[in-house]
């Protein structure tokens, strides 16, 4: 019985890891494959897809299933031709960019609860000021001050 | 009862001025951690010293604190209603007392309920943020353990959670802007955020100012207690980095400005990255250890005084 309870840390971390694994394995796919239907101007099928990846030995039925959860998510569209579909970004690249860095940068309590930004921006008037303080730094002579310590 | 229902409402109105003035002082930029603490303790005092008194008013007569008075008053309700009629009932103990007893349940629901509210508005951001970034980012031999968004804004920032899902963010402008010990002193700054969960400090602050917008203290403790947790990030990066590197690093960034915000976003804010450069260049004495064990127990007395009178039967 103990040597069974034993185990349970071990497996429970080797669960962990592989479904870490997948997680970031199908990350990976779904990166690669989005950089795919970003660099393509017409929309793709299933097999020119797996065509333009670099990894060329994946199934078919992987990057089917793959496209599938980037429609799912909403970053692929996809459209009947014929008897296929075809996928296409939902988006540019530039506009999900775009995206990320406005929701980092807007400064209203809601987003300011999910991310911590470094420095926020600042006022006309107080960046004068910075600009100010750091031309007299530069100027000044380079003695490294050191913090109040803990 | 009475009394302790109306210590329970002075004590919140107290905890007002008490917010004010701890966001004008200049002891707290000596010891954040400290100020942090405090107006903690003094957000969860003013919590349960509003509900409570507001409970007590509704349950005055009974003599078991107003916990057990609010109890024993829902079960004197239930158990006349269903032996005796509502006549009896309705002329006895509905009214005032009710209403505040309601109000006072109200308030602590919808307390718990926007700091819910908010919680899951974070985690779904941060959701996004997440899922945009692995398909995005990327990683950078200059900023090693920190991923790179291509973008020509100066921005660096940090995606909370737990340790295999927290995130620091550099933009390419950030990048170019930076020089190498400028980066490591970024990153050791965002690292510290996300090793004491700051955005956990400052979550029911958020909460309290969506809350009660309209409230000049809710401003003033949500913008302090931004400020403060920066700056003990700020202090936490300085046991790895110097200190001119972090405040010419926060120089640049904030110069670089980029967006342009609503300004009732930053009137609050003004002036807060030059606070914490002036603190990084010219440091001030930390406060004292006997200084700092005063406002710790102020902290606790704030909670403890306000939960006593809930729970302890007259």
């Amino acid at each position: 019985m103990c040597h069974v309870l034993d185990k349970v840390p071990a497996l429970l971390r080797a669960f962990a890891d592989g479904y870490s694994y997948d997680v970031n394995r199908l990350g990976e796919l779904e990166r690669a494959i989005m950089d795919v239907l970003w660099e393509s101007t017409d929309p793709l099928t299933v097999r020119q897809v797996s065509g333009n990846l670099t990894e060329r030995d994946l199934a078919h039925t992987t990057v089917m299933t793959v496209l599938d959860r980037l429609a799912k998510k909403g970053f692929a569209r996809r459209e009947r031709d014929g008897r296929a579909w075809r996928y296409r970004a939902a988006a540019t690249r530039e506009a999900y960019v775009t995206e990320l860095m406005l929701s980092a940068l807007e400064q209203t309590g809601d987003r300011q609860a999910a991310l911590a930004r470094f420095a926020r921006s600042v006022s006309d008037t107080e960046a004068a000021a910075l600009r100010r303080a750091l031309e007299a730094l530069g100027q000044g002579t380079t003695d490294r001050v050191r913090g109040g310590g803990e | 009862m009475i009394a302790a229902a109306l210590i329970l409402a002075l004590f919140a109105a107290a905890c007002i001025p008490a917010g004010s003035a701890l966001a004008a002082a200049r002891w707290p930029r000596r010891s954040p951690a400290a100020a942090i603490v405090l107006w903690q303790g003094l957000g969860l005092g003013w919590g349960l010293a509003a509900v409570g008194a507001l409970a007590g008013f509704g349950a005055a007569d009974e003599r078991s604190g107003v916990a057990g008075g609010a109890f024993a008053l829902a079960s004197r309700v239930l158990g006349r209603h269903a032996s005796a009629g509502t006549r009896r009932l309705l002329a006895g103990i509905l009214g005032l007392r009710l209403l505040a007893l309601a109000a006072g349940v109200m308030l602590l629901l919808v307390l718990c309920w926007i700091l819910v509210a908010a919680f899951a508005a974070v985690v779904r951001a941060r959701r996004r943020q997440r899922i945009l970034l692995s398909l995005l980012a990327h990683g950078d031999p200059k900023v090693p353990g920190a991923l790179v968004v291509d973008h020509p804004a100066a921005a660096a920032y940090c995606v909370p959670g737990l340790r295999s899902s927290s995130r620091i963010v550099i933009s390419a402008g950030a990048l170019d802007l930076l020089d190498q010990a400028e980066l490591a002193a970024v990153i050791a700054h965002e690292r510290a955020h996300l090793r004491e969960r700051h955005d956990l400090v400052l979550l029911p602050f958020i909460a309290l100012l969506r809350a009660f917008r309209w409230s000049a203290v809710a401003r003033e403790a949500h913008a302090a207690v931004a400020l403060l947790v920066e700056m003990q990030a700020d202090d936490r990066a300085l046991r790895h980095r110097p200190a001119r590197e972090l405040a010419t690093a926060l120089l640049r960034v904030g110069a670089a400005g980029g967006v342009h915000a609503p300004n009732g976003a930053l009137a609050a804010a003004d002036g807060q990255v030059a606070a914490r450069v002036s603190r990084l260049l010219k440091p001030a004495p930390r406060l004292p250890v006997a200084a700092v064990v005063l406002i710790g127990a102020l902290a606790v007395a704030t909670v403890a005084i306000p939960a006593a009178f809930l729970t302890i039967p007259f």
